[in-house]
């Protein structure tokens, strides 16, 4: 799926600077493409002002050539795969029930899962690793187990395009890894994957693209070595951060250095 | 437990509880006058009993009963709180000012039909009032104003209640504290028909929307992510569940605890789901409260006891009980 925006602006009330302030992407299909930048530079809302959330007081979105404003909530369902930043479950459901819930855009009200739908998600279990969880009550889940449950909910979306606001925040190397191979995959076979991250390295190693935001505002747009570059971080982060090439892997790798 | 275990159970306990409230009364009635009276034939006086007053007050039971718990399973997703239940959005206190205002002006003597009639137009305007709150902030509506807003409106009606009731005779007092609550013993075959049109077209449209109903239950964000159209669910899903709360305050007053407690039950032993949760709520509440009528009648007979009482007494241990379990059982 193509995702372009174009002149994006988001005003929240109360604030006079803009939180997004005239913000362009556009992410061909099956590109891996992440959006990067400090804590309030936009990342979030960049996200939903693109899904429709957050109200835009400028600019344009279109899906695939298609102005978003024609997109049904189902449609769109269909296409798209969202992780959000964070859900509140209000009421006990196992891991297998909160994968399912994937399959919902693709269900009339009262039709059943069909074959489809039940390899679908199965799909899903296996790729996310959660197959083991499937009959867990996720709100016995750890904070990584359940943030896997939800990219495979993602997964069995069985969208053309997948967001993700900062999935692997809360979980360890192996599981971070995985993820990012996983989505890495994805985005080799068509899939557009947009992620938001704070982890300028990984999204170095696994990123086509990189977005890199400021106070709203596009700091540095295009592939991961014209993005990561030591002037470019250090005036976008406020401190002084060395890059270099690790020798063994080839993968940049970003130092941020003491100031005394 | 498997959901069509429960459901068979469920309906089993219905069953029961529809048959024992028939049969049993203040008035003895043997078994065989009974089916006469079912049946049209025998001593009209029994017939009158059983045909006029036991019957439609089963049946009423079952719909009021039925209709609050599927109401306080759709008020528990929406605003995603387990404390909700129905008669949060201030829709009893609406329907108590309405009847306490109906009590002691008297108006009760222009017909049987007065009361239900104007607690009814009492729970519309709190719905109203609280829609209306709810969403002057902006084009969203907003739950945990919504929420908000039902607890300070029903604060007022309180208020209302408490000022109307500090003005009027003991006599006057005395009902309608007995009205507030909660007795199914003014059913009529009109109030049934009244509850019915509400209570049961709102449970076939929240079935509709049960998935949704899921999805609102995990956040409205990820619920739009998930093809919700989350502000026409909720307006849909929250002024249905108002109105058959409504109608059944309207008829039996302020029944306390079915609509909280009879939507966690079966969670507890079926999941969350609302495809199962909505009409399992449904079989368990209507028991449960035809049962709880029963006791209410016969406990204490020919006293009865105020039916939100026995909802409680029974209700508490029996949901202690089923909690302990459920976290022992994790």
């Amino acid at each position: 799926m193509r995702l372009d925006a174009e002149g994006l602006v988001v005003r929240y009330p109360g604030l006079t600077a803009p939180v997004l302030d005239g913000i362009g992407v556009a992410v061909p299909p099956g590109t891996f493409y992440a959006v990067l930048g400090p804590n309030g530079s936009g990342k979030s809302t960049l996200v939903r002002a693109l899904l429709g959330v957050t109200p835009l007081a400028g600019g344009r979105v279109s899906l695939d050539g298609r102005p978003f404003g024609s997109w049904t909530r189902r449609e769109l369902a269909r296409s798209v795969g969202v992780v959000a930043q964070a859900e509140s479950i209000a009421f006990p459901l196992t891991t297998r029930e909160l994968v399912a819930m994937g399959r919902y855009p693709h269900l009339g009200p009262l039709e059943g899962e069909g074959h489809e739908d039940r390899s679908a998600i199965a799909r899903a279990l296996a790729a996310c690793d959660v197959e083991d969880l499937a009959d867990r009550n996720v709100t016995t889940l750890s904070g990584g187990e359940l943030q896997r449950a939800r990219i495979a909910r993602a997964l069995a979306q069985e969208p053309r395009a997948l967001v993700l606001d900062e999935p692997t925040s809360s979980l360890d190397i192996r599981h971070e890894m995985a993820i990012l191979e996983l989505l890495r995959r994805a985005a080799s076979s068509g899939m557009t994957v947009l992620l938001i991250t704070h982890g300028l390295d990984v999204a170095a190693q696994f990123a086509d693209r990189m977005l890199l935001l400021s106070r709203g505002r596009v700091a540095a747009e295009g592939a991961p070595e014209e993005v990561v570059r030591e002037d470019v971080l250090a005036a976008v982060y406020e401190w002084p951060i060395s890059v270099a090439r690790d020798p063994e892997s080839g993968a940049l790798r970003v130092t941020p250095r003491r100031r005394a | 437990m498997s959901r069509w275990t429960l459901a068979a159970a469920l309906t089993l306990g219905l069953a029961a509880a529809v048959l024992l409230g028939v049969r049993f009364g203040s008035v003895p009635i043997s078994t065989g006058d009974l089916l006469d009276a079912l049946l049209g034939r025998g001593d009209p006086a029994e017939r009158d009993i059983v045909l006029h007053l036991r019957l439609p007050r089963v049946i009423l039971a079952v719909l009021v009963g039925g209709g609050l718990a599927v109401a306080g399973a759709t008020f528990q997703a929406l605003l995603r709180n387990p404390l909700a239940e129905p008669y949060i959005l201030g829709i009893s206190g609406g329907a108590s000012v309405g009847a306490v205002l109906v009590l002691a002006l008297g108006w009760a003597a222009v017909g049987s039909w007065v009361l239900p009639l104007t607690a009814f137009a009492g729970a519309l305007l709190a719905i109203v009032l609280v829609f209306r709150v709810a969403t002057s902030t902006g084009r969203a509506m907003d739950v945990r104003v919504l929420l908000l807003a039902g607890v300070v409106i029903a604060a007022f009606f309180s208020a209302c209640i408490a000022f109307i009731l500090s003005v009027s005779p003991a006599r006057t007092v005395q009902s309608a504290v007995l009205w507030i609550m909660g007795s199914l013993s003014a059913a009529t075959w009109r109030s049934v028909a009244l509850t019915a049109a509400y209570t049961l077209p709102a449970c076939l449209v929240l079935l509709g929307l049960a998935r949704p109903l899921n999805l609102m239950a995990i956040g409205e964000e990820t619920a739009q992510y998930l093809g919700a159209d989350v502000e026409g669910v909720k307006r849909l899903a929250l002024g249905v569940a108002a109105l058959v709360t409504a109608s059944g305050v309207a008829v039996a007053g302020v029944i306390g605890f079915v609509g909280l407690v009879v939507p966690h039950a079966v969670r507890l032993l079926a999941g969350s789901d609302h495809r199962a949760l909505l009409p399992l709520s449904f079989i368990a509440g209507a028991a449960f409260l035809t049962f709880a009528d029963l006791v209410a009648r016969l406990a204490l007979a020919p006293t009865e006891i105020p039916i939100g009482v026995i909802t409680a007494f029974v209700g508490v241990p029996f949901f202690l009980v089923l909690l302990r379990r459920s976290l022992g059982a994790r």
